[in-house]
């Protein structure tokens, strides 16, 4: 029986971005950011920025897409959805979009983020408002306010349960900053990060230090998707979407203490369903591009999307196991959230599709196999592959 | 049973309120606490204990729900000490420890409170702590901590 599937249907044709900037750097508007994003990326696509019909995005995007398609000049806006949740719906959004090219509601679907930290909310800052909504009241007058903390206390329990030790967190925050360093786009570019200053920076919250922790950006990340059969006329390479998948392990409630299965990244079942739509396992995969926000959940999702065994983990989760060019599984090419720019993890399609195509500035040889995980122990979170 | 109470305050009153949700899901869970008693949420229908408070029973969907008192001796889950004030209004009052504890008499279910005493202190994963209630009369709540079982 024919497995209904979004398994070759769809194509990542064109990548592109504004300029990336530290927090409050940006000399235009988050609204101009993202349509300087999505005009780059149709030109990548080979495309006019008008044959774009359709728009995605995730974690409540403010930039709404009457006003961008009305800002763009689209022709036509015949589809636009919005992924449920923060960093964990960015590769939701790029199988939103897929799934709307397969159906045929739209043609060309642009899926986007921008983010002005120096003009708009700033996620660190925590929810602290008057009103405490929902599960709020449980952790915030006690002072456990932000993501960062949060998610340091289940990374925390992790690091109990599977004898995991700072030098993986370390492994993760340092392979970050040594990809940026070949990236001329990433905001720590020519800005290298050595264990020692890692070790002496403060913390922000035990188990992380400064550096396990992403940055606060201004900055834009598009990319097209279309077709696998029109992808196959245009410019680039396609990146054809190999499988996609979303959702929750059980009970894992958002902001809740009494998830079941606590010390976890929420991938458990997703890593499965995303296994199982590919019909590859773990060791076929050539390059890993996943949401690092927080070092400890990256550590928690290898885990999870079964690189390694979580007991296995001190002997996996090492620099020159992560890192480009000689690593097994090099993890965050171009820098990531950690020290390529925060886009609430737009950016990492970007960079898996170039390892696709090979015009990475971290490029793995003759890769075919690239994955992006969004989320790390937030929820829903969702996943993609993408092969040649 | 409990306990200790407190009129000291771990963190100072910079932070929202404390209390309930607006749509008073937990409202039980609030009042008692001003009570000095822990209660956990429990289905009238299934006998399902669950926390955080919730408007219907994961277990057998009934919306009938109840609240069982539970004792306030617990063991340490995990923990975290946070350094970077957010808000920065806290700033004079880190590092600061927030422990999250699991509650044996409750199948185990979880929650967060201060761990009272030293901030630098070693902390265990596992160690036995116990309730205290910390009253912010003028503000109208009672907060949830803990300390050490020696
Ligand atoms: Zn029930």
């Amino acid at each position: 029986m024919e497995q209904n599937t979004i398994k070759g249907k769809a194509a990542i044709v064109g990548v592109g971005e504004s300029k990336y900037y530290k927090r409050g750097g940006s000399p235009v508007s988050e609204f101009a950011l993202a349509c300087q994003a999505i005009i780059a990326a149709a030109e990548d696509a080979g495309i006019k920025v008008t044959e774009i019909d359709g728009l995605a995005s995730f974690a409540m995007e403010q930039n709404e897409p009457s006003r961008v398609a009305g800002g763009l000049g689209l022709a036509e806006l015949n589809f636009c959805n919005m992924a449920w949740t923060g960093g964990g719906g960015v590769a939701a959004a790029v199988a939103n979009a897929a799934a709307a090219v397969a159906c045929g509601y739209a043609r060309y679907v642009a899926v986007f983020r921008a983010l002005a930290q120096g003009r708009s909310f700033r996620f660190g800052q925590g929810t602290t408002g008057p009103g405490m909504a929902g599960l709020m009241g449980f952790t915030v007058p006690y002072g456990l306010t932000t993501p960062a903390q949060k998610i340091a206390m289940r990374v925390r329990r992790y690091m109990h349960e599977h004898r995991v030790t700072q030098d993986a967190l370390a492994a993760v925050s340092l392979a970050s900053y040594h990809h940026a360093q070949f990236n001329p786009r990433a905001v720590m570019y020519g800005r290298p990060l050595t264990r020692e200053a890692y070790d002496q920076s403060r913390w922000i919250v035990e188990p992380f230090h400064l550096y396990d922790c992403c940055m606060e950006n201004d900055g834009a990340s598009a990319v097209i998707v279309t077709t696998a059969e029109r992808a196959r006329d245009l410019k680039q390479k396609p990146a054809y979407i190999m499988a996609a998948a979303q959702g929750s392990d059980y009970r894992d409630v958002h902001d809740s203490e009494n998830v079941p299965d606590f010390s976890s990244a929420n991938y458990k079942h997703l890593a499965r369903r995303l296994y199982d739509m590919a019909g590859i396992a773990p060791k076929d995969v050539d390059v890993v591009q996943s949401y690092d926000h927080f070092s400890g959940g990256v550590v928690i999702t290898l885990a999870e999307h079964g690189f390694c065994h979580p007991d296995e983990l001190m002997e996996f989760c090492t620099l020159e196991n992560l890192t480009w060019p000689n690593g097994k599984l090099p993890l965050n090419t171009a820098g990531g959230n950690l020290a390529e720019c925060y886009v609430i993890g737009m950016q990492l399609v970007n960079e898996a599709a170039r390892q696709i195509r090979g015009d990475s500035t971290c490029q793995v040889k003759d890769a075919e196999i690239s994955m992006m995980i969004s989320g790390s122990v937030t929820t829903p979170a969702s996943n993609l592959i993408l092969h040649r | 049973m409990a306990i200790e109470t407190t009129t000291k305050f771990y963190l100072p009153e910079v932070l929202p309120p404390a209390g309930p949700a607006p749509d008073g899901r937990d409202l039980e869970y609030w009042q008692a606490l001003n009570q000095h008693r822990i209660v956990v949420q429990r289905c009238n229908a299934c006998g399902n204990l669950q926390m955080e408070p919730e408007y219907i029973c994961y277990k057998c969907h009934s919306l009938d729900r109840g609240w069982q008192e539970v004792s306030g001796k617990g063991r340490i889950y995990s923990w975290v000490r946070i350094w970077h004030p957010v808000p920065q209004a806290l700033k004079d009052s880190c590092p600061f420890l927030v422990v999250l504890v699991e509650l044996p008499d409750a199948n185990g279910l979880r929650i967060a409170g201060n761990l009272l005493g030293d901030p630098n202190q070693e902390v265990v994963i596992g160690a036995p702590v116990e309730a205290v209630f910390e009253d912010h009369k003028e503000r109208g709540y009672t907060l949830l901590q803990w300390r050490l079982v020696r």
